[in-house]
């Protein structure tokens, strides 16, 4: 693995690669010292020209873990303001000696087109509404340590899957672990070609809802034009809320997980937010160790140059 | 390409070793009710089960077994194939007890090295020790064991190859010429 830029194409066996080693990672950070020296030297840095305190503070956290160095780019605090473009920050940042670059952006590819330019890996930690691998390894990390695996786990994935990344990336990740991922959202926030995706689609989140193993919760991306897919937000959260009557109808061992940041009384009720059947907060510890894993498979393996 | 093999321990030969491995940790601590064995991936693992199920034999003392992965200590990780990792797990807290690592070879010293970092992020024992089934020679690093199996004058182009029942179906060692391979 030179880099990670898209679940798409990723084999039930690199997959199982990166969950084997990330459970190792688990185990490191509940030690009573929580760091292991293995990437000592390395330098890793963190390019985010879109919003986003949980993915970085998550990688900033798993890449010192390992002892690894961190340079942090933040956009508001920096030259992007005046005009620099993409390729000369990922050129300048390799300059300045990073070893892996973290690369967020609100254009679809930009990862992609950072890997082209510098000599060094690159992991897409969320380009678009086009993929976020990161967030669906830590997702089938949280769902495999939960339930044990996922082959058979029937996964509904709830709302704005039109703009979601997460969705995008999700999906695929989980079924080819082999869970059954149905889609449930109204048409105007469904992709418009769905072709070749290995999903079923549902408009009637109650239909379904008995069924399910796993509720994975979207929050309506408002800054990519998710409220222009229905009339009202109370008309959305009546059709498609986890609120508390829904709750109550999941099947008692189903779980329901959220990439965060939710909105409590939208897609979630406050109740279901906080209850101990969400593993919402389970998702953000396993994300550190996912990322971990990452990290050490990109920069301690073969064909890792440093 | 030829590859000479011989047999330097047989399954007999590491089974009385092992029970001399016993007998001397059992002698220097006195028993060994404090003692805690770990060994380190992949063949230290069944090495140190199998010295304490000869402790327990000898003394009734079922002495707590951990397993080392050293994967995130290595110093060479940039020049290695690829790394996989073990569990690393040890049932009881070795801080104030005395711990017995436990491998099969001990050549350079580094895997030694990096397990002892990798303990010392496990709590802070009274004592580390090593028991080691084969010593082969060539340290590079100030490290000596504590318990031998076996002292075995090596070349540098000789390979040294430890058999565990539990991996690869009986226990032996042998030593493989790889000169010109």
């Amino acid at each position: 693995m030179r880099h990670l830029l898209t679940i798409e194409g990723m084999s039930r066996a690199d997959l199982e690669d990166l969950l084997d080693l990330a459970d190792e990672f688990v185990d490191v950070l509940d030690r009573p010292i929580p760091k292991v020296p293995t990437l000592r030297g390395a330098t890793v840095a963190t390019l985010f020209f879109e919003p986003s305190t949980r993915t970085r503070l998550s990688f900033e956290r798993a890449a010192r873990a390992l002892s690894a160095d961190v340079l942090t780019f933040a956009p508001g605090t920096s030259s992007v303001t005046k005009g620099e473009s993409l390729k000369d920050t990922a050129l300048t940042l390799r300059a300045m000696g990073a070893d892996l670059m973290v690369v967020r952006h609100s254009a679809t590819g930009a990862a992609h087109r950072v890997a082209q330019w510098v000599d060094v890996p690159v992991i897409n930690g969320g380009d678009g509404a086009h993929q976020h691998p990161t967030q669906a390894i830590l997702d089938a990390l949280t769902l495999r340590r939960h339930f044990g695996k996922l082959d058979g786990l029937h996964v509904g994935i709830v709302g704005d899957i039109r703009h979601s990344r997460v969705a995008r990336s999700g999906l695929q990740a989980f079924s080819t672990l082999g869970a059954r991922v149905t889609l449930i959202a109204p048409p105007t926030l469904l992709p418009l070609d769905m072709t070749d995706w290995p999903v079923e689609v549902a408009n009637d989140f109650d239909e379904v809802l008995p069924h399910l193993d796993v509720v994975y919760l979207l929050r309506i991306q408002q800054e990519r034009g998710g409220t222009t897919g229905f009339t009202s937000l109370p008309e959305y959260v009546r059709r498609f809320g986890l609120d508390d009557s829904r709750f109550a109808r999941l099947r008692p061992e189903a779980v329901v997980m959220h990439p965060g940041p939710m909105n409590r009384g939208v897609e979630i009720s406050p109740h279901v937010a906080d209850s101990s059947r969400t593993l919402i907060l389970d998702q953000v510890r396993n994300g550190v160790a996912a990322r971990m894993a990452v990290l050490f498979r990109l920069l301690a393996s073969p064909g890792a140059e440093r | 390409m030829t590859a000479t093999r011989a047999v330097v321990m047989d399954a007999d030969d590491v089974r009385r070793a092992i029970h001399r491995l016993a007998h001397e940790i059992i002698e220097r601590h006195h028993g060994a009710a404090r003692v805690v064995l770990v060994g380190i991936h992949t063949r230290g693992v069944p090495l140190a089960a199998a010295i304490a199920k000869a402790i327990q034999e000898f003394e009734g003392v079922d002495v707590p077994v951990g397993e080392l992965d050293i994967g995130l200590y290595r110093d060479d990780l940039d020049r290695r194939a690829a790394t996989n990792l073990f569990r690393t797990a040890v049932p009881v807290d070795i801080t104030d007890r005395p711990v017995v690592l436990v491998d099969d070879v001990l050549y350079t010293g580094r895997t030694i090295r990096a397990a002892l970092d990798a303990l010392s992020d496990l709590g802070r024992a009274e004592a580390v020790e090593l028991a080691v089934l084969v010593d082969r020679g060539h340290r590079q690093l100030p490290i000596r064991p504590d318990y031998v199996g076996k002292n075995l004058p090596t070349s540098l182009g000789e390979r040294v190859v430890v058999g565990a029942a539990e991996i690869d179906g009986e226990w032996g060692v042998w030593i493989r010429d790889e000169e010109g391979t």
